[in-house]
């Protein structure tokens, strides 16, 4: 089997999560690339929730349909997933729970009463079906409970027990050939931007709660009892926004976190950022709208939204990874560049890349260095808005000794003292429109827009963010070419102009209903000839975007 | 005493006769008083926010952060974070504080961060030509209430002191050597401190001759006695006629935000090292 499937689903409170991570890390181990898609409803239990765990020998950012594994941890698994089971599929349920079902194949084990020999509690259903699923695939005892070893310490005997009587209950069906290659850190697109912004010498992160970027936070306050890594979660998103650019005043790099409601919240500290040249890194994880939309399921909704949001007339960076290592190595550059050229830099996640988990390869996603900030050489009297050819001021941060630093939210002169004056008016706004042409032309240095598949293809698909991995696996399915942009502003127009070179038609595939990239791309020049679009908050799967794309080209 | 010269070149815009300048004056002789004592004059960090108090900054030649209407405390919070030997002084009205941004507001105490707030309360607002705020009176004519306001004022240190603030003052604008005295106190309080000014309007909310009549100082008054600090600030409800203390209305030691944040973050750490362990521990 060089790439297969494997759902595992049961109720909200399950440990469907856990077990999946924990599912992804045995077949790791046998050295095969990973990676998890994630569905769960908004609450807190009841209600069906699963993973899709897929391995594959070569490098993967998607899910298939069609699954050759399911482990059912309640009756709605074994109902709900009927559709998506290959024929020779191989079901793992709770033969005490599921007698009325005639199940094709697949092998059953009484999990309820080994529970019950055991006098386990309910959760440990999830380590009893993961030792029957490691059974029937032929792999090793041993990696099973070295992986649970090391996932669930707490209880970790009575797990064990547990697992090998699932083990030892279930047969040997199938055998899971491990791999020459070794396991990699399995990581999700949210961890993969904290490292990326941590690399580049993050200080503070603030967030208010909010699904799909609320992990980060979480991962971000846990890394902060090891590192000096100032991590708050203030009384809004509004403090959110001031707060970070009250530390960025200070020199404290800062990011925050949301998804779009919050940003909402957060657009008047965009444009005083703009303004007051203080920078921050705005992650924003989308989700299906408007308003409070689909709050546990992903779309890519926002890019409209980052591109003007905040009054007034002013430069941003605005980019979109699409996988693990793109998500760390464009965290650390947005910093870097914000900070080089004083400026908000905004990161459009989403669920699905946010909160998916992926085979991380931190060797492949790019060097990050650490920006330096433009220190002010001390001479004379300070000003924080002083004018420069690039519009680049040099910075000095309070406490310096005879100066006064002085930030402004209202148009200021180069003191930083308001104005209403008309000359100072129209150079203070020139000042900060010229660091754009400047981050253009760092931009132009870096892979600001990616081809993937058949680079001769006079057909491309044109996608961005996370639809990244499904478009390269479905475009080989038609041998077409696909183009990424992954800056949106300044937006790398030279680059996209020679990735379209040769090509003749366009497809636009973006996770909204408006097309959005392709209204983008439209007002620079570059046409979509046909949309594939998907707003039903589920990410298209691998046979889902091939069959659409087949349609398209007929 | 060597006088510090606070001035810049901005030109001051207030109105003649309005009660910043009353704030501006006695606050400058309190840095004046407080450098000469021995902080450095480059370790105050000024907040305002955006009304006719937040010009403010600009006629004070000190490090400042001149944020938006009612975002005074967070940006102030996250400077304090930042460098918790800094002296953080914010500038705020009524409107500013006690309205657009009163969340911040009761946070900032509830958290008890070692910042000063000094409201301009002049209980109307200016800058945008005359309407109610919440601290105007009941019945209150504004521009957007013609016909008078139909709610009461909040009672703003009663709020405070019911969120947590540790220090907490009134003072007017006729009554310059009070304000600079609890000017001073406060800021040398350590822990979340409100002083509010009755500061006059004196085109849209001309208070001088009713505060003058009604204001006393507080004199045999204990003011780490909560439960007397809360019937003191009830008093007067900014609503009803009644006498209004001035001075010092309550005081605690506490421990700090800022002191239980340092506690965090283990400084020296390698951030290499840790990606490195952390992608280790993924596998």
């Amino acid at each position: 089997m060089k790439d297969f499937s494997l759902i595992i689903g049961g109720k909200a409170g399950f440990g469907i999560d856990k077990s999946g991570m924990v599912l992804a890390k045995i077949l790791n181990r046998l050295g095969y690339y990973i990676y998890i898609y994630r569905d769960y409803p908004s609450l807190i239990r009841g209600g069906h929730t699963f993973s899709i765990i897929r391995a594959s020998v070569k490098k993967i950012a998607t899910h298939r349909d069609k699954v050759d594994f399911v482990l059912a941890l309640n009756r709605e698994t074994v109902d709900l997933h009927r559709g998506k089971l290959k024929k020779d599929c191989l079901f793992i349920y709770d033969s005490d729970q599921a007698k009325d079902i005639a199940l094709v194949c697949g092998t059953g084990v009484s999990i309820s009463a080994i529970l019950k020999e055991e006098n386990a509690p309910e959760i440990m259903r999830n380590t009893c079906i993961i030792g029957a699923f490691v059974k029937s695939a032929g792999i090793k005892r041993e990696i099973l409970e070295e992986v649970l070893r090391k996932e669930i310490p707490r209880d970790i005997e009575l797990n064990l027990k547990v697992a090998f009587k699932g083990y030892e209950q279930a047969q040997e069906l199938i055998k899971i050939e491990p791999l020459c290659s070794d396991p990699m850190p399995l990581i999700s697109g949210n961890e993969a931007m904290g490292l990326g912004l941590v690399k580049a010498g993050l200080s503070a992160y603030l967030a208010y709660p909010m699904t799909p970027s609320s992990p980060l936070l979480h991962f971000l306050a846990e890394l902060s009892e090891k590192y000096p890594l100032k991590v708050i979660h203030p009384e809004s998103e509004i403090s959110v926004a001031l707060m970070a650019l009250g530390f960025s005043s200070m020199g404290l790099k800062a990011a925050v976190g949301t998804s779009g409601g919050g940003f909402c919240l957060m657009t008047e500290g965009v444009s005083f950022s703009g303004m007051s040249e203080l920078p921050v890194v705005f992650i924003v994880g989308q989700r299906p709208g408007p308003s409070t939309g689909l709050p546990t399921y992903s779309a890519q909704t926002e890019l409209n939204f980052v591109m003007s949001a905040g009054q007034g007339e002013f430069p941003r960076l605005v980019t979109a990874p699409g996988d693990a290592e793109e998500a760390y190595y464009w965290a650390g550059m947005s910093l870097n560049l914000a900070w080089k050229y004083q400026l908000p830099a905004f990161i459009l996640s989403d669920k699905n890349m946010g909160e998916g988990v992926y085979s991380f390869d931190i060797n492949s996603a790019g060097n990050i260095g650490e920006e330096p900030a433009l220190k002010w050489g001390g001479a004379g009297e300070y000003k924080r808005y002083a004018l420069t050819k690039n519009g680049v001021s040099p910075l000095a941060f309070p406490p310096l000794k005879g100066q006064a630093i002085k930030i402004n939210s209202y148009e200021h002169d180069e003191y930083g003292i308001t104005t209403e004056e008309s000359a100072t008016t129209v150079m203070m706004q020139d000042k900060r429109l010229r660091k754009e042409s400047a981050l253009s032309k760092d931009l132009e240095k870096l892979a600001a827009v990616k081809v993937y598949g058949n680079k001769k293809s006079k057909t491309a698909i044109l996608c961005w963010g996370s639809n990244k991995g499904v478009c390269i696996e479905a475009a080989e399915d038609s041998n077409l070419k696909v183009i990424q942009p992954l800056v949106f502003s300044p937006f790398p127009v030279k680059q996209l102009q020679k990735a379209l070179s040769g090509v003749k038609k366009i497809i636009s595939v973006e996770n909204n209903a408006t097309a959005q990239l392709a209204g983008l791309v439209k007002s620079f020049g570059f046409k979509a000839d046909r949309n594939i679009l998907k707003y039903d908050g589920r990410p298209f799967s691998l046979e889902e975007l091939q069959n659409r794309i087949k349609r398209v080209l007929r | 005493m060597s006088e510090v010269n606070l001035n810049t070149y901005a030109r001051n815009t207030w109105c003649p006769g309005c009660g910043n300048f009353a704030i501006l004056n006695a606050f400058k002789s309190a840095i004046n008083e407080l450098v000469n004592d021995g902080t450095p004059l480059e370790n105050f960090v000024l907040v305002s926010g955006i009304g006719c108090h937040a010009k403010i900054v600009d006629y004070i030649n000190m490090n400042s952060f001149y944020s938006l209407h009612g975002r005074v405390l967070p940006p102030a919070q996250a400077v304090k974070l930042a460098d918790p030997k800094l002296k953080i002084i914010g500038f705020a009205g009524d409107g500013d504080a006690y309205g657009e941004g009163l969340e911040h507001l009761i946070f900032a105490a509830k958290r008890n961060i070692d910042i000063t707030m000094i409201i301009h309360n002049n209980r109307v607002y200016g800058l945008t030509t005359g309407q109610y705020t919440p601290t105007s009176p009941e019945g209150f004519r504004g521009r957007s209430t013609p016909l008078g306001t139909k709610e009461m004022p909040i009672n703003p240190l009663e709020l405070m002191l019911a969120s947590g603030a540790t220090y907490l003052a009134r003072g007017t604008s006729h009554g310059i050597d009070l304000l600079k005295k609890l000017f001073k106190e406060a800021i040398l309080h350590k822990g979340f401190s409100l002083v509010d000014v009755l500061q006059v309007c004196v085109t849209y909310y001309n208070m001088y001759e009713y505060y003058d009549k009604h204001v006393y100082e507080l004199k045999d008054y204990n003011t780490g006695d909560f439960n007397q600090a809360m019937n003191k600030i009830r008093e007067w409800d900014y609503n009803t006629e009644a006498p209004i203390a001035l001075g010092t209305m309550y005081c605690r030691q506490a421990d700090t935000f800022e002191d239980k944040f340092a506690a965090l973050g283990k400084s020296g750490a390698d951030k290499d090292k840790l990606i490195a362990d952390f992608l280790r521990s993924a596998v």
